[in-house]
């Protein structure tokens, strides 16, 4: 296996919610990965963002590891969550502050600061 | 025309089930799917995603799809 899928699944393991998305939360480059985001923020999760631009390798390696096709793609507690429309579907029904409590515990939302990692 | 394509490749995956098949610019790149189905009954949405993901397998591939916003319901 190649660094690079280490990398993404070394993320996708250890981060309480990994957020592989076009740009950053700083500066997003897809309509999708901003739904995401903002889905994720109105739920108070510790996002950990990954940028997978820089190197098309990146997003071929995460879709190989989570058999999801399309970006962005949101994991919590290693488990693939969805893309944009299930994170706004189940931020909207209030089952996404369901599912991070549940895998993080209840004081999830202080859990961390919104941070970038680079891959590559 | 890739509005025809996507809707046929859902009616194939999906026989006798609810399929509509929007093109949300009119660039025909972006579009939105919603399917109404009872085999998404008991399936998680990451489940469900996956079954009109792999339906449209082709067009994900070969770049016809850049933007893909996808609604599934269950029968219930």
């Amino acid at each position: 296996m190649s660094e690079l899928h280490d990398q993404i699944k070394g993320i996708i393991e250890t981060e309480d919610v990994a957020l592989f998305m076009k740009g950053t939360p700083q500066f997003v480059m897809c309509g999708n990965s901003h739904r995401a985001l903002e889905a994720l923020r109105r739920a108070g999760a510790p996002v950990t963002a990954v940028d997978i631009l820089p190197d098309p390798r990146i997003r071929e390696e995460l879709s190989a590891l989570s058999g999801w096709p399309t970006i962005p793609q949101v994991f919590v507690g290693g488990e693939l969550v969805g893309g944009a429309d299930i994170v706004e579907e189940l931020e909207a029904s209030g089952e996404l502050e369901q599912t991070l409590r549940e895998k993080l515990g209840d004081e999830y939302r202080g859990a961390g600061e919104e941070r970038v990692v680079a891959v590559a | 025309m890739a509005v025809r394509t996507l809707t046929e490749l859902l009616q194939g995956a999906f026989p006798g089930d609810d399929v509509s098949v929007e093109d949300r610019t009119g660039g025909g790149d972006h579009f939105q799917v919603t399917v109404t189905s009872a085999r998404f009954d008991g399936l998680s949405l990451v489940e469900q995603h996956r079954l009109v993901y792999d339906a449209l397998a082709s067009p994900l591939a070969d770049g016809t799809i850049h933007e893909l916003r996808i609604k599934t319901k269950g029968s219930t």
